[in-house]
């Protein structure tokens, strides 16, 4: 300890540093203006890429923008936009959609195969685990057009159809196209499933792993078999990292929209497969009336973002990240 | 406990159980194989396909009808000048994107980790909860701001909306929230006796970091670029919105108008450039598996 002091004082002594309690203001100063110096780039964009549009999208929920009225001032019209959002005839739909797709992707793939695969694949030799796991993180690796284009293979009508002609008339299938016809949730749920359930997969991988080999030799050794092995001792070792899946999970789930964009566009017929996040992009941007309603987007955008937010704040504090945010350690030097 | 105590329940290891954990073991690889089908017929779709005039199921057909019909004119389009346009635009996009995010990730990180300064905690909290949030709900607001800086004068035609440069501004964004925790996390692992060496022998700040840290959390770096390269070569969804037309499309942005665009879709050329467009992902998926699955779990990205 003493000596530990004495380096530093000397350390500070080298450099005409006052010590940690004695820093003048204008030394603080001047290491506020070299932190911000490091951070410029990264608050510049953080400010123009998330500060000004999180602001932006609650004063664009105020007006009545759109592709019509766009060179014109803008005009606000106070919450009619919110009020014709929870009037929408298509809301209870959206709103029931979107619970839906979350809590079913989540529960039986970024959740529930995540878990089955994780613990298959630790329970067999490690080079063919890394092997399974491996193939499972292809569909995260595709680009996700590519990805959706061998879907919609798939899926396709007779006689191009793969499921088609491997499966005919089996769990379904008609001939027809089952994406936009026949099944169209079990595509939309399939494709984020197959992306999502890696995620999962990889964390509790390694969640597995890291429990000690003696707790599983000693309830082997107690005659305990497999399923309780799960139950009793992997099941609640692991309960961190499910919780933290589920949170995450849901949060991401319930704010993209992409590979739905992609296979269906909401489709097929009216809000088929239209979720909260999805009409909120396709208001703004991929209008059916040709008019992007970027005003009316917006509004469906903020309720999200808000749901979100909240979301966030919460797996933050649930997870004790603030114990991230500790002091740096040669702050004063 | 003694051992005439465990003996018979050490029982289990006898033929029986052998023949069991046989069975498990092989139930485990059915349902790992069952699992992966559906992935494994997609690729072995995607690469039939590329090579033939067209496919029913997973079958080459010639004009027959019967089996056959293999053809290399589906990847006629490699000498299609579109294309390289495309690829190029992808390819800016993704090593803009390395660069920016390496290069705000590196020095934001480094701040967090190691300096004391007011806003610190607050500027941490917001990357911690953006790390989190998911930033495509606010693709509608930064409409607005790319318009925005598209109207600013000289430096506007090429950050503004429909431009390359504007969608990688974008992407670089979006990912810095993740990029900015996992430098940060690879800096509080350093020891920092050379970093305070360097600082008593009068070294700048910024010196420091070019030339002590930077080498240091070089894996990290690289895990960091590789993870944002991906993400930008598979760009799909902010070049599709902030972009209009072929001049500025990407890959992805591209091949989504070769399947919307011709009717009917010549599927198989589109099969071609979507293995294409895959040809550098493939590389990495073969050379760098075991960083792949760690940076995927570090990553926290995606659905």
């Amino acid at each position: 300890m003493a000596q530990s002091l004495d380096k530093d004082t000397l350390a500070r002594a080298a450099i005409g540093a006052p010590g940690p309690q004695r820093g003048t203001l204008g030394r603080r100063v001047r290491n506020t203006f070299t932190a911000y110096g490091f951070l410029g780039p990264a608050m510049g964009l953080v400010l123009f890429f998330f500060v000004i549009p999180g602001i932006l999208l609650v004063v664009l929920s105020l007006t009545d923008l759109s592709s019509a009225n766009f060179s014109d001032p803008w005009t606000f019209i106070g919450l009619d936009n919110f009020e014709r959002l929870f009037a929408d005839p298509f809301f209870p739909k959206i709103l029931r959609n979107t619970v839906f797709y979350v809590f079913t992707t989540l529960i039986f793939f970024n959740l529930g195969l995540a878990l089955v695969l994780a613990l298959v694949t630790t329970n067999i030799p490690r080079r063919s685990g890394f092997f399974f796991r491996l193939i499972w993180l292809l569909p995260r690796l595709t680009p996700s057009v590519v990805y959706i284009l061998m879907w919609k293979r798939i899926g396709q009508a007779d006689p191009f159809g793969i499921y088609n002609q491997l499966f005919p008339e089996f769990l379904g299938a008609s001939g027809g196209n089952l994406f936009l016809g026949g099944s169209p949730w079990t595509f939309v749920i399939l494709t984020n499933g197959f992306v999502g359930a890696s995620f999962g997969m990889i964390i509790f991988t390694s969640a597995l792993e890291s429990i000690p080999k003696d707790l599983i030799t000693a309830a082997k050794v107690d005659g305990a078999n497999v399923w309780r092995i799960i139950r009793d001792i992997k099941l609640p070792l692991i309960k961190w990292p499910l919780l933290f899946i589920a949170t995450y999970q849901t949060l991401s789930l319930l704010t993209s929209f992409e590979y739905i964009l992609l296979l269906t566009e909401g489709g097929p017929g009216l809000f088929t497969t239209e979720v909260w996040a999805l009409t909120a992009y396709k208001r703004a941007f991929a209008s059916y009336f040709g008019n992007s309603q970027w005003a009316f987007g917006a509004t469906w955008a903020i309720v999200l973002v808000t749901v979100a937010l909240l979301l966030a704040v919460i797996y933050v504090k649930l997870f004790k990240f603030n114990e991230l945010i500790e002091e740096p350690r040669i702050e004063n030097l | 406990m003694t051992t005439t105590e465990i003996e018979p329940q050490l029982q289990p290891a006898g033929p029986l159980h052998k023949t069991r954990e046989k069975m498990g073991r092989r139930f485990a690889y059915g349902f790992l194989i069952l699992s992966i089908t559906p992935i494994l017929i997609g690729y072995t779709w995607l690469v039939i396909a590329t090579i033939s005039t067209r496919t029913e199921g997973l079958l080459p057909r010639n004009a027959q009808g019967g089996i056959g019909g293999f053809t290399l004119r589906n990847w006629d389009f490699v000498t299609d000048s579109a294309i390289w346009n495309a690829m190029l635009n992808s390819l800016l996009i993704a090593v803009a994107m390395v660069i920016g995010v390496g290069i705000a990730s590196t020095a934001g990180g480094y701040a967090l980790s190691r300096m004391k300064f007011a806003g610190r905690k607050g500027f941490l909290s917001m990357t911690l909860v953006l790390h989190a949030f998911k930033a495509e709900m606010l693709l509608i607001a930064i409409f607005f701001v790319l318009r925005f800086l598209g109207d600013i004068p000289v430096i506007g035609n090429y950050i503004g909306f429909n431009t390359v440069g504007g969608v990688a501004l974008v992407m670089i964004a979006l990912e810095l929230p993740l990029g900015i925790w996992l430098m940060k996390g690879f800096f509080d692992n350093l020891p920092w006796d050379m970093e305070r060496a360097a600082l008593i022998d009068g070294a700048s700040r910024f010196r420091v970091w070019w030339q002590i840290m930077l080498p240091q959390v070089r894996p990290g770096l690289a895990a960091l670029s590789l993870f944002t390269f991906i993400a930008g070569w598979n760009a799909y969804l902010v070049p599709f919105t902030f972009t209009v037309g072929t001049k500025v499309a990407n890959m992805p942005v591209f091949l989504n108008q070769l399947i919307s665009d011709t009717a009917p879709t010549n599927w198989n050329a589109v099969a071609a450039v979507g293995l294409f467009q895959m040809i550098p992902l493939l590389i990495f998926f073969i050379f760098t598996q075991e960083l792949l699955l760690n940076i995927y779990a570090g990553g926290s990205k995606g659905t």
